[in-house]
């Protein structure tokens, strides 16, 4: 299939490009940018007049919920949910059931997604057997079964030495670990985010203090082992000051937020509304602001959905009794275009937090156009107006605190290896 | 949206105090006055809310609440239906709004709810029939609404206004839902100095913006108050790591002769019930002369006829 996206602005950060150009495909690759190849008759023309081109994006954190969890969402239902979200790679937590903690799942879990439409799947491998935060599972098995990091997701990992010993282990072969800062006990029994709101609610309270206190540990472990941690979804000011200083000090961490986190905040909370009860919990506006800027800064190096489809009954009880999390693949792009029209961030600035910067993190050849490399695209239009709702979201979980908030900027067509996994309805 | 008024701003469901009009607390105030003699009668009951159906909801255990809220109810002429659904379908796995829909269709025209988690009454009021109005009789640690009433028409009994209090809220405020429905009643009907005492493990974080000042010692806290109300404190709160013991509470935090008359001589004793004497209050206290705990339990019934007859009567 030879594809010709005509008239786009193409906008890829990784080679500096912002200006109207054609992009020709052939056989799953770009084979030209501006000019076509010698002898290039496309199959089909793409007119992106008006629209966005650029890389498909990567998502950092996206909960597929197989196996174990089909009755949350499938594959086949969260695939097709990212590529409409214009996602061409996403990563995959391992908190499945069984968790993926062995290479035989982790190869049936890619060998489904490759006979799917939709994204590149790059499964993260549990970091310690079952999850359960004792034994380390068998790293390098899990790489060549295809890995592409370690993580205990949001299972707890309460033993200090465990996590030592991970790190010691993961860098003798410099696998990189996924390490979401929260102290356990410090956040026990939390619900959101332990400041004046959840006090007047009477929601118990999860401090800030959980993120910074076992970001404090980590980092430390980092300077001892020179292990690659990778920081997921930090939501405190203080945890960004931590990072942004560590890195300064020559630190090789990395680190991303959830698109909610940008966007929302504790005073969010007043209405016991438990589509927004996420892990971490909403933080303050002070908080917020500081995800805001560091993101602007470049102390954020990337945003991930933190995709987490929920089914109705596991929130359609009392705030404190509903699980955790918001499904979020389609809303990753407005949501991030929205925080780069707040803040006046320049759109390659924008694009660049989900497409090559996770690229980078997740050591995938993706997040660029580049003649010669994979035709993973994502065509959009930045000012299309949308509503959130169960009919405009393909995804199998329509938990979102952004139900019924209006949206701009909407994928129109998804390229996966140069085929069109998303189109648009008209 | 607020969940608790109409369009034209009367009461739906009573839900929490947190930002309930100070005219519709003063008018429940004044409807419960209207309703005290009724205890005193030889027949006491009142025809408001004959052929109303009243169901107790209660998610978690409770006798004193749950018996305020049907003599109540009952004497309102309304026919209560008390459920203890933390031992019936809760357990057998059945949902919340399964068990609300089932009594919806039972003709329900009012849930009297408690539940251990906050927020579950605006959880159950934003599900129900319009018709059907929802009243919080105690939410996690979130709200408890008729207490907090009740405590306000206790203190306008005794002391007959509000603009020139200084009231002191002693012991648990971490955990209590009281004291988060006395606080909001206090700030709104405009008490000038609302004051939390206690230890920093049982005091919630940033309690000082809902209008508060916190003292950590009892004694300067106490100084010139006009009214001292003591929460209960439960002993699990002793078995974690919130205090130490029983004993160092009550010699910090312990309401004596001693610390009370560090308060105005005519300051009025209460407390929500049921007491731990020799922890949180010393019995010559609870039974002195400035103790108004048993007269706050009298009020508690004609606060919630007030409620009940506002909400499903029409009255307002």
């Amino acid at each position: 299939m030879k594809i010709h996206i005509k008239n786009g602005r193409v906008v890829d950060p990784m080679n500096a490009r912002d200006e109207v150009a054609d992009i020709f495909v052939a056989a799953g690759r770009i084979v030209g940018i501006g000019a076509a190849p010698a002898d290039f008759h496309a199959n089909r023309t793409l007119d992106a007049s008006g629209l966005v081109v650029c890389p498909g994006l990567v998502d950092l954190s996206v909960r597929l919920r197989e196996p174990g969890f089909e009755y949350k969402a499938t594959l086949e239902s969260e695939m097709l949910a990212a590529a409409a979200g214009g996602i061409t790679s996403l990563a995959c937590p391992p908190d499945t059931d069984p968790p993926l903690d062995e290479p035989g799942l982790v190869e049936m879990l890619k060998f489904r997604a490759r006979n799917l439409p939709g994204p590149r799947v790059y499964p993260v491998g549990a970091l310690t057997q079952k999850l359960e935060g004792r034994m380390l599972t068998e790293m390098a098995e899990l790489t060549e079964a295809g890995c592409r990091a370690f993580t205990q997701a949001d299972a707890p990992l309460t033993d200090t030495q465990v996590l030592l010993r991970a790190m010691e282990y993961a860098a003798t072969f410099g696998f990189s670990l996924w390490l979401r800062a929260q102290d356990v006990s410090l956040a026990k029994d939390g619900v959101a985010h332990d400041g004046a709101i959840a006090s007047r609610l009477g929601l118990p309270g999860i401090p800030a203090l959980a993120e910074t206190v076992a970001l404090a540990t980590i980092l430390q472990l980092v300077r001892e082992t020179g292990a690659r941690v990778h920081l997921a979804r930090l939501s405190t000011r203080e945890g960004i000051a931590m990072v942004r200083a560590a890195k300064a000090q020559g630190l090789a961490v990395t680190c991303d937020v959830a698109c909610p986190h940008v966007h929302l905040s504790e005073n969010d909370l007043v209405s016991f509304d438990s589509h927004l009860h996420l892990v971490p919990p909403l933080r303050s506006l002070r908080d917020r602001d500081a995800i805001r800027e560091a993101l602007r800064d470049g102390s954020i190096d990337a945003l991930c959905s933190d995709h987490a489809p929920v089914d109705e009954d596991a929130k359609q009880v009392p705030f404190g009794e509903s699980e955790p999390g918001a499904s979020g693949v389609e809303l990753l792009l407005p949501l991030t275009l929205k925080w780069a029209r707040e803040t006046g961030v320049p759109l390659i600035q924008a694009i660049d937090l989900i497409s090559w910067k996770p690229a980078q993190i997740l050591g995938v050849p993706a997040g660029h156009l580049s003649v010669g490399g994979n035709a993973d695209i994502c065509v959009f239009d930045e000012t299309a107006e949308w509503v959130v709702s169960s009919n405009t979201l393909a995804s199998q979980g329509d938990n979102t605190p952004f139900l019924n908030h209006p949206m701009q900027g909407r994928v129109r067509y998804t390229l996966i290896d140069g085929h069109i996994d998303f189109e648009a309805p008209r | 949206m607020n969940l608790q008024l109409t369009d034209d701003g009367r009461l739906r469901h009573l839900l929490t105090l947190d930002g309930l009009p100070r005219a519709i607390i003063t008018q429940i105030l004044d409807t419960a006055e209207s309703f005290m003699d009724v205890g005193e009668r030889e027949v006491k009951k009142v025809p408001l809310l004959r052929g109303k159906s009243i169901f107790n909801l209660f998610f978690e255990p409770s006798t004193r609440t749950r018996t305020t809220f049907e003599i109540a109810a009952k004497r309102l002429s309304a026919d209560v239906v008390n459920l203890n659904i933390a031992t019936s379908s809760q357990t057998k796995g059945e949902a919340i709004l399964d068990t609300v829909d089932n009594l919806a269709a039972m003709h329900a025209d009012m849930f009297v709810v408690r539940h251990s988690q906050s927020g579950a009454a605006h959880f159950i009021a934003r599900h129900v029939a319009p018709h059907i109005s929802v009243v919080n009789a105690g939410d996690g640690r979130h709200a408890h609404p008729t207490q907090g009433l009740l405590d306000m028409f206790t203190i306008r009994r005794y002391k007959g206004a509000f603009h020139n209090l200084t009231v002191a809220i002693v012991g648990d405020v971490l955990h209590s839902r009281v004291a988060r429905s006395q606080i909001h009643a206090l700030t709104t009907l405009g008490v000038p100095e609302v004051r939390v005492i206690g230890p920093k493990t049982l005091l919630p974080t940033g309690v000082e913006q809902m209008g508060v000042k916190v003292f950590h010692d009892m004694e300067a806290g106490l100084a010139g108050c006009d009214v001292v109300i003591m929460l209960r404190l439960q002993n699990e709160r002793m078995r974690g790591a919130l205090l130490p013991s029983a004993q160092e509470y009550f010699k910090f935090f312990g309401l004596t002769l001693e610390k009370l008359a560090l308060a105005k001589p005519d300051a009025i004793v209460m407390h929500p019930g049921p007491m731990n004497r020799g922890v949180e209050i010393a019995s010559e206290v609870a039974d002195g002369p400035q103790s108004v705990i048993l007269p706050q339990v009298t009020y508690g019934i004609a606060v919630r006829m007030a409620v009940m007859a506002m909400l499903a009567g029409g009255t307002a």
